[in-house]
């Protein structure tokens, strides 16, 4: 099996705006009492006329319209549901449906998070739980789960080794050490956190280039922000070292939890040496993604951080059998988020943990690495394809390859390829991405897939590459079995031309 | 060890090992040092089976204590609102949830219609041409906005109104600290809340970015002079940024029409239930001004077209964002609130413009109808603000303590709303309620009866 007949739903389905019919309703309200209507009478009065809305446009349309609309949407759209969602990166691994299941229960849909302490210990229970779970897995002291995404969490780190050496009034700290390889999110949660940024260059192997450190580091680095494995898919085999030239310094070491899914149950990052550490429960602990969100990034750090941690923290009483949340945080960099974080994506990642077990994490680490390395051990043999830095080593749960061959010898490109994987119903790859691979392609693979599928993948794209060296044309132009082909990126986003809301497309319709 | 969230068979494992010449999975660990590894595996418990876990979960959550049926007047930053049970159908689909940031727009274009679908209806709402895909929340987006005033007009102060959500400026302060943004608070008259201009002028400045005003504010109340804020904030060469409670917007004028460049907001009452507070939706807008907008944090959807010329829509001036600029991007922020973003949409075009100005209606005459109400009350101040309200409003019980009030009609199974004398001392002992539509007229009448119980007992 090469294709899998791979077709997209493919609606000419118009906005919202354009399905609008006059008058039509999709829901509808109690009727108001008399003395309501006569409360709502009195209340108009007293609005002056010029704090009064007489505009509105909304489109007008029927239940069913809106469900058919937004149904065919999602035909037009592919998850981890649809097929093999290799985005490196990402760790696009299957998404219980249990989860979805036990969040819309009403104990969790209908709490609101400033009722009374009695009536919420379920959900502080729950939060509690996760939190020594996440301790276990990571060796940190404490977790905070306000951080809405993992760069939320990079903010709240960099606020955290802000607040640190402020406190040891070690303020002359102003500088972040970020790898050239770093996701863009590193460097500009350091930004924001108030750091110049320092740019650490990889080395041959692609992990950080140790002698280039010992040079750039000085008394004022605050910190440094890595991912281990990194972004190639590699272990930092240094990582003593670094921990050795960044602590000597009185700095402090920021994981980025983004590539942990190849460590679960086997490396802590604690005993690697990190201080601080944020866990992405959207790709990690498979909570999804929907399309951009919402995701949870909760922060964990060592024991002598764990005062900087936001209010409130949820603590438990034994001797009262109660959970509460303790708000007496005088050292605490400040609350970087409403009320507790995305409750309902701890739930999640909470299930899928115990759904798991610890066990089960060590065999998630143990499975992911090796579809990784099964699927680099049968690319890498593809013409065009090479596989820069550490050829030897063993790649963790992500590889990243290079298609400048490929583009050298057939004018095929990394988006090319990336775009004819579309036709074959596979997800594409993360593309160009790390930037110090040209025409980079990070793929991973995660846990959940078979061999068939994985097999399949390979099978896909080594008729790719075929096709690029006998039948470039039929690439260039793809991809053809999609809801729409190429979209014009430029157009899109040209002064001139770029259309951000239907408003906009108004005004330029009437232009 | 076989599991249903793992893919590969014991024999696949196998055949996989043989194929690239390996002996065991250990092999593809060994360039890790030793010492690393756990000398024991993470024991925290066995897999659980699904029926197990939702047990397990089903009992903790028995542990929440609920109340019948509107008997929560709860709101500050989170409101009870009726959800339509075709936003979570709709949500389930796995093609929405399941996928990923919309990197590969062929693929995605129904979370890309959706979402420009979002900003669309919101840029609506809101009466400004351009909102993101989504922030956080309210507060996390009030943050950023300060930020992108700062970037804006290259001035370091912003004014904010002293009724304020505590919260709200707390995670303001968080996000402004680092780049030494001052923020200053101006004042609101006691007694109908209105913005004190005199104050507000004599603050304003050269070195002022913005001025910021909560529309309602924090307590509920319109502050009926907002307009006369955001020309004051013009004159000086000042931007004017409005945080909303999008319900108001069905009945109340829009922030566009009242001068603001930047609006931000809580986009959960639509169509997201409270879930203990979040996921919320960070709403993010401003003017089509090319000044702003390339200021303007976060993810924009675009409406384009195919090289073909078909219609299509795709991720907008990428080059402001982090994966592009890095240090130098307008913001950290990459995952955002996008699921959130697509419940709204389908909330907003279920409601439509009737509905949406009916909605409002609903709400305005449940607030004026339980402000009445308990001012009836013998011993009641309510509203504590001579103004109008929408949503929330204070009351004051006198010579009674408000969190011995909320403990009382607790105890008669009503949740009564919170304390917000401790933030704003000048108000004493008042309590913060909320009233939308899921409120009956039973339901407030219960609220006032049992009040009154409570301060005859």
């Amino acid at each position: 099996m090469i294709s899998n007949g791979y077709r997209q739903a493919r609606w000419l389905e118009p906005t919202v705006f354009e399905l609008s019919r006059s008058g039509a309703v999709g829901v509808d309200f109690p009727e108001l009492d008399p003395e309501l209507e006569k409360s709502l009478k009195n209340a108009f009065k007293e609005i002056p006329e010029d704090l009064k809305r007489n505009d509105l446009g909304l489109p007008e349309l029927s239940e069913l319209e809106v469900v058919r609309h937004f149904t065919r949407l999602s035909q037009m759209n592919y998850g981890v549901n649809s097929g093999m969602y290799p985005l490196g990166s990402c760790t696009m691994k299957y998404n219980p449906a249990i989860s979805e299941e036990l969040v819309d229960d009403e104990r969790i849909t209908y709490i609101h998070p400033l009722q009374p302490l009695e009536t919420i210990q379920g959900c502080l229970e729950i939060m509690w739980r996760l939190e020594q779970i996440l301790k276990e897995i990571t060796g940190m002291a404490r977790f905070s789960f306000q951080p809405a995404a993992g760069a939320h969490g990079e903010f709240l780190g960099c606020l955290i080794i802000r607040a640190y050496h402020r406190d040891k009034g070690m303020l002359h700290k102003n500088v972040m050490i970020v790898p050239d390889s770093a996701h863009g999110t590193n460097p500009a949660s350091a930004a924001m956190a108030g750091y110049e940024v320092r740019v650490v260059k990889s080395d041959k192997d692609g992990c950080v280039d140790i002698e280039m450190l010992e040079k750039i580091v000085d008394e004022n680095v605050a910190g440094i922000m890595l991912t281990n494995p990194n972004t190639l898919g590699v272990f930092e085999k240094n990582i003593d070292k670094i921990v050795d030239i960044i602590h000597g310094v009185d700095g402090l070491l920021y994981y980025d939890g983004a590539n942990l899914n190849a460590l679960l149950g086997k490396v802590r990052p604690a005993d690697m040496g990190f201080d601080i550490v944020h866990l992405n429960l959207h790709k990690t602990f498979s909570t999804p993604h929907g399309g951009g969100g919402p995701g949870s990034g909760p922060v964990g750090v060592v024991e002598k951080l764990v005062d900087y941690l936001p209010p409130p923290l949820v603590e438990y009483d034994e001797k009262e059998d109660i959970f509460y949340l303790d708000y007496n945080r005088p050292k605490s960099v400040g609350k970087i988020k409403m009320f507790y974080g995305n409750f309902s994506v701890l739930v999640k990642a909470y299930v899928y943990l115990l759904r798991i077990g610890g066990e089960g994490l060590v065999k998630v680490a143990e499975t992911s690495v090796l579809a990784s390395n099964y699927l680099l051990h049968k690319i890498r043999k593809l013409k065009g394809i090479t596989l820069p830095y550490a050829p030897e080593s063993p790649r963790k749960h992500e590889f990243v390859v290079s298609l400048s061959k490929l583009y050298k010898e057939t004018g095929i490109s990394a988006k090319d390829v990336a775009k004819r994987l579309l036709d074959y119903g596979y997800h594409a790859p993360t593309i160009y991405f790390p930037t110090i691979v040209e025409e980079a392609f990070m793929i991973e693979p995660t846990e959940s897939e078979s061999k068939k599928e994985i097999d399949n993948f390979y099978n896909v794209l080594s008729k790719i590459i075929e096709e690029a060296y006998e039948d470039p044309e039929k690439i260039k132009t793809a991809p053809h079995n999609t809801s729409v082909g190429r979209v014009d990126e430029f157009r899109a986003s040209h002064p001139k031309t770029m259309i951000p809301s239907w408003r906009i497309y108004k005004t330029r319709e009437r232009v | 060890m076989i599991h249903p969230y793992i893919g590969l068979t014991e024999e696949e494992v196998k055949l996989m090992l043989q194929e690239m010449g390996l002996d065991s999975i250990d092999k593809l660990f060994e360039d890790i040092p030793s010492r690393y590894f756990l000398k024991k595996s993470s024991k925290y418990s066995k897999p659980l089976s699904e029926w197990e876990v939702r047990t397990h979960i089903k009992n903790i959550l028995s542990k929440n204590r609920v109340l019948f049926y509107g008997r929560l007047f709860i709101g500050g930053g989170v409101w009870p609102h009726v959800v339509p049970s075709i936003v979570r159908e709709l949500l389930k689909r796995g093609e929405f949830y399941s996928s990923y940031t919309p990197y590969q727009p062929e693929v995605s274009q129904g979370v890309l219609q959706a979402l420009f679908e979002y900003q669309s209806l919101m840029a609506e709402l809101l009466d400004v041409e351009v909102v993101n895909a989504s922030m956080y929340d309210w507060g996390t987006a009030l943050g950023e906005a300060f930020r992108m005033a700062k970037r804006v007009t290259g001035r370091n102060k912003i004014l904010y109104p002293h009724y304020i959500s505590p919260e709200r400026l707390e995670i303001a302060e968080t996000y402004t600290e680092p780049s030494k943004i001052k923020l200053e608070e101006y004042a609101q008259n006691i007694n109908d809340g209105r913005i004190d201009i005199g104050d507000l002028e004599e603050k304003i400045g050269e070195d002022v970015a913005a001025v910021y005003v909560e529309y309602p504010s924090y307590l509920g109340f319109i502050p009926l002079n907002i307009k006369k804020a955001g020309e004051i904030a013009h004159d000086h060469g000042a931007l004017f940024i409005i945080g909303v409670d999008p319900t108001i917007l069905g009945i109340f004028q829009s922030p566009g029409k009242l001068g603001a460049d930047i609006v931000v907001g809580e986009g959960q009452p639509l169509g997201l239930p409270m879930n203990f507070g979040g996921p919320l939706l960070g709403i993010m807008g401003c003017r089509m001004d090319i000044k702003l907008i390339h200021q303007l944090p976060g993810r924009l959807i675009g409406m384009t077209s195919t090289i073909k010329g078909e219609r299509a829509f795709t991720m907008i001036l990428q080059a402001r964002e982090q994966h592009i600029k890095r240090e130098k991007a307008t913001s950290n922020i990459c995952t955002n609130q996008a699921l959130c973003a697509i419940a709204t949409a389908i909330y907003l075009s279920l409601l439509g413009k009737n509905g949406f100005k009916k909605l409002g209606e609903q709400i305005l005459a449940r607030t004026k109808y339980m402000m009445e109400q308990l001012s009836r009350i013998d011993g009641v101040e309510a509203p504590l603000f001579k103004t109008i309200h929408f949503k929330e409003f204070t009351y004051r019980v006198k010579g009674k303590n408000s969190s011995k009030v909320i403990l009382e009609m607790m105890e008669k199974g009503i949740m009564a709303g919170i304390c917000v004398g401790k933030w704003f001392k000048e108000l004493g002992e008042s309590i913060l309620t909320c009233t939308t539509e899921v409120h009956s007229k039973e339901d407030i009448d219960h609220y006032v009866k049992s009040l009154r119980e409570v301060l005859e007992k």
